[in-house]
């Protein structure tokens, strides 16, 4: 009997004991590096005018219907955030004494090694060509865990319908459509109309598509020429293990409503404790027949002890 | 000890059954009202608040509570305490119609269920990184075992009824089912032990979002053991229950000794759950003023309480102070996985969420059900081997 309480122990403490040796594995890593040629975008603060007319090339290229929930007589198209029917917004941001402002351009930002794909049960969410995001809902169920998991609060699902999807940039995937890149002013482009539409049609160049590492190479030319114009960080280098979708801002970056994170990934600390406990499924297998010998054995000790008792050993 | 398992016996449409009925009723229209007009219309559930009360509640606590059955029998099969065997089958009832209404809640959250049936099958799709497939197929898995660890009671009853293919059935299962029972009740252990530690997993992936009061890498095994605590504290409440019920005779002796096992695992938790906060420095959390301090104190006291109740071996004789306490833990376990799945769920400033009235009563309604099923099953087949006092009224 005490050998088996032991086997009990033992196995509680082996989960407590890759839990712990988990939380001493802190570095910042990617698990899949980046291919080459991962796409994003970047987006400078100080470039940026709060026209809207990505958000309104984004409606246009992705077919979805304005959100005027917000306007009064439904006239204006005015996303609070993004939602079930937006994929990309534009949001002011004025400090406490109002002597700061700036804009701020959500969409999904592309990581490198992303939560929610982690989350997604059937991969229906799945970094695909050029590391982009991408979603294939004929594998979703809608269980949500992905929105769950974003720590952008990026995926948003469509809560008016019966038949609903999860809605998110995908970089405007759907619209390469065969087109290949080829560099185009020092950045890996499509030709126009097949590239991301928000990053096309930005009158300021606030927003602007390319390869990440074209991308972080701009950003850092634009630091190093007007060190005084920027908060000197890229957020998006490393933050969260890492996105391909950059930020430039003169206002500190949890003003415009980003999470500070670390280097390491998001999903990172749970990959390690669950492929610590589950690696190749050899423990669970082992316990399980660890189990069945336990039993039988009881078992077994039971019936011979006690042979005249019925229903001896069974439920 | 070694009495048999006998059927209570007794009507099944009692007034507190048709109650019961009336509530399912209402909830069944309403789940056909949710899937007909979707989740926007019938529930209080965003985009900052994508998991709820079926979630929460239903999952996360539901199954918690529904782990009587596995409690018992880590007891009974691997540490051997063979006393503890008359409480088996009610306890794996239990556990069926717990897991059983928590699998209906799931079907009913995800926004996709005409697709639901992919999960098991697209075995070439699975992302094996995804800690809710484990949690979602162990359960699924689960679900099945726990009422084929229950087939022994109807193979019983029907061996014994009228003639007929039914009985000519059961007299030839019951042997099969009687020999492969080993592995059906090992299955019955493992995979508990992985989809209640995994439940606590999911929320490491939520990162920053959960407050760090509940953050922490220790999440998979503070939820295994406070789901072994509320499986021991579903069994005596339920045992209790059943005993001034159907007038059975109590089983205080077994209760008693039952909740002096409980200490070490409630202690384990309690110490866990301070000794990570102490040591990371995130326990200076538990006094800034704020709802999460609050929730984390009415969590942590009532987590407490019982390691006093059941203290000496005076209070576990008590049948009262018993009940007491195992009250106060099922409540106290319910609060930490509650908690750790909504209140300390922080999607950002301006987004609140309060269960609607359908996600409520449909709640209410399969909770209904569930005692429906728990009341005719008991009375039908042989669940309980305590000798009732007399005929049994309930």
């Amino acid at each position: 009997m005490s050998v088996d309480r032991r086997y009990l122990l033992k196995s509680l403490v082996a989960a407590g004991a890759a839990a712990v040796a988990a939380e001493g594995t802190s570095e910042a890593r990617v698990r899949t590096p980046l291919p080459a040629d991962a796409l994003g975008l970047l987006y400078d603060t100080t470039r940026c005018i709060g026209c809207k007319t990505c958000v309104v090339a984004c409606r246009e290229a992705n077919d979805t219907k304005p959100d005027n929930s917000n306007s009064p007589g439904g006239i204006w198209d005015t996303p609070m955030d993004l939602n079930g029917q937006t994929k990309t917004v534009v949001k002011l941001y004025k400090s406490a004494d109002g002597l700061h402002r700036s804009y701020f351009k959500a969409q999904c930002m592309h990581c490198a090694d992303p939560a929610c794909t982690t989350a997604c049960m059937l991969g229906a969410l799945s970094k695909r060509e050029h590391g982009i995001v991408s979603y294939n809902p004929s594998l979703c169920i809608g269980c949500r865990y992905c929105q769950m998991a974003c720590p952008f609060n990026v995926p948003k699902f469509e809560w008016a319908k019966a038949a609903p999807k999860i809605v998110k940039c995908e970089l405007c995937r759907h619209r390469v459509a065969g087109a290949s890149l080829a560099k185009t002013d020092g950045y890996s482009r499509y030709p126009k109309g097949h590239g991301p539409a928000c990053a096309e049609v930005c009158p300021r160049q606030a927003v602007i598509y390319g390869t990440r590492e074209e991308l972080l190479a701009d950003a850092r030319r634009r630091m190093a020429e007007h060190p005084d114009r920027y908060v000197p960080k890229i957020y998006g280098e490393t933050d969260g293990g890492g996105t391909q979708c950059l930020y430039l801002s003169h206002v500190p970056f949890e003003d415009l409503g980003l999470p500070t994170l670390s280097a390491r990934s998001v999903p990172d600390l749970q990959h390690t404790i669950q492929h610590g406990i589950y690696q190749g499924f050899v423990a669970p297998l082992a316990l399980y027949g660890l189990l069945g010998a336990v039993i039988f054995r009881n078992r077994r000790k039971q019936q011979s002890e006690q042979p005249e008792q019925e229903n001896g050993g069974r439920p | 000890m070694s009495e048999r398992a006998q059927r209570l016996g007794g009507p099944i449409f009692t007034r507190p059954v048709r109650v019961l009925i009336a509530l399912f009723a209402v909830g069944a229209i309403l789940i056909l009202w949710r899937l007909a007009a979707g989740l926007g219309a019938t529930t209080a559930l965003s985009d900052g608040y994508p998991w709820g009360l079926w979630i929460a509640f239903d999952v996360v606590t539901g199954t918690a509570l529904a782990c009587g059955g596995y409690f018992i029998a880590i007891l009974v099969y691997i540490l051997n305490k063979g006393r503890y065997h008359p409480m088996i089958r009610p306890a794996i009832l239990t556990s069926a119609l717990g897991y059983t209404m928590a699998g209906v809640s799931v079907f009913l959250d995800i926004g996709r269920w005409w697709l639901a049936w992919k999960l098991p099958l697209f075995f070439w799709s699975w992302n094996l990184r995804s800690v809710l497939l484990e949690v979602a197929l162990c359960i699924m898995a689960y679900t099945f075992v726990v009422w084929l660890e229950l087939t022994p009671a109807f193979l019983e009853r029907f061996r014994e009824g009228p003639d007929g293919r039914l009985k000519r059935f059961s007299q030839k299962a019951y042997p099969i089912v009687d020999k492969s029972l080993i592995w059906i009740i090992a299955l019955g252990l493992l995979l508990p032990t992985m989809h209640q530690s995994s439940l606590g997993s999911l929320m490491l992936l939520t990162g920053p979002k959960l407050h760090p009061l509940w953050q922490t890498p220790f999440l998979p095994l503070l939820f295994l053991l406070s789901c072994i605590a509320m499986g021991y504290a579903a069994v005596v409440f339920e045992s209790m229950l059943a005993n001034l019920l159907f007038r059975r005779k109590p089983e205080t002796d077994m209760l008693a000794a039952l909740s002096r096992a409980m200490l070490p695992v409630l202690a384990g938790f309690f110490i866990l759950r301070i000794g990570d906060l102490a040591t990371s420095g995130r326990l200076s959390l538990a006094f800034v003023p704020d709802r999460y301090a609050l929730a984390f104190w009415l969590e942590t006291v009532l987590i407490a309480m019982p390691l006093v109740l059941l203290a000496s071996a005076a209070q576990r004789r008590d049948p009262g102070n018993l009940f007491r306490a195992a009250m106060i833990m099922m409540l106290a376990g319910g609060l930490y996985r509650f908690n750790t799945f909504l209140v300390a769920y922080r999607p950002g400033e301006d987004v609140h969420y309060f269960p609607s009235a359908p996600e409520l009563l449909i709640t209410g309604g399969l909770i209904a059900l569930e005692i429906i099923g728990y009341l005719v099953i008991v009375k039908t087949f042989p669940i309980f081997s305590g000798m009732p006092r007399r005929a049994a009224q309930g």
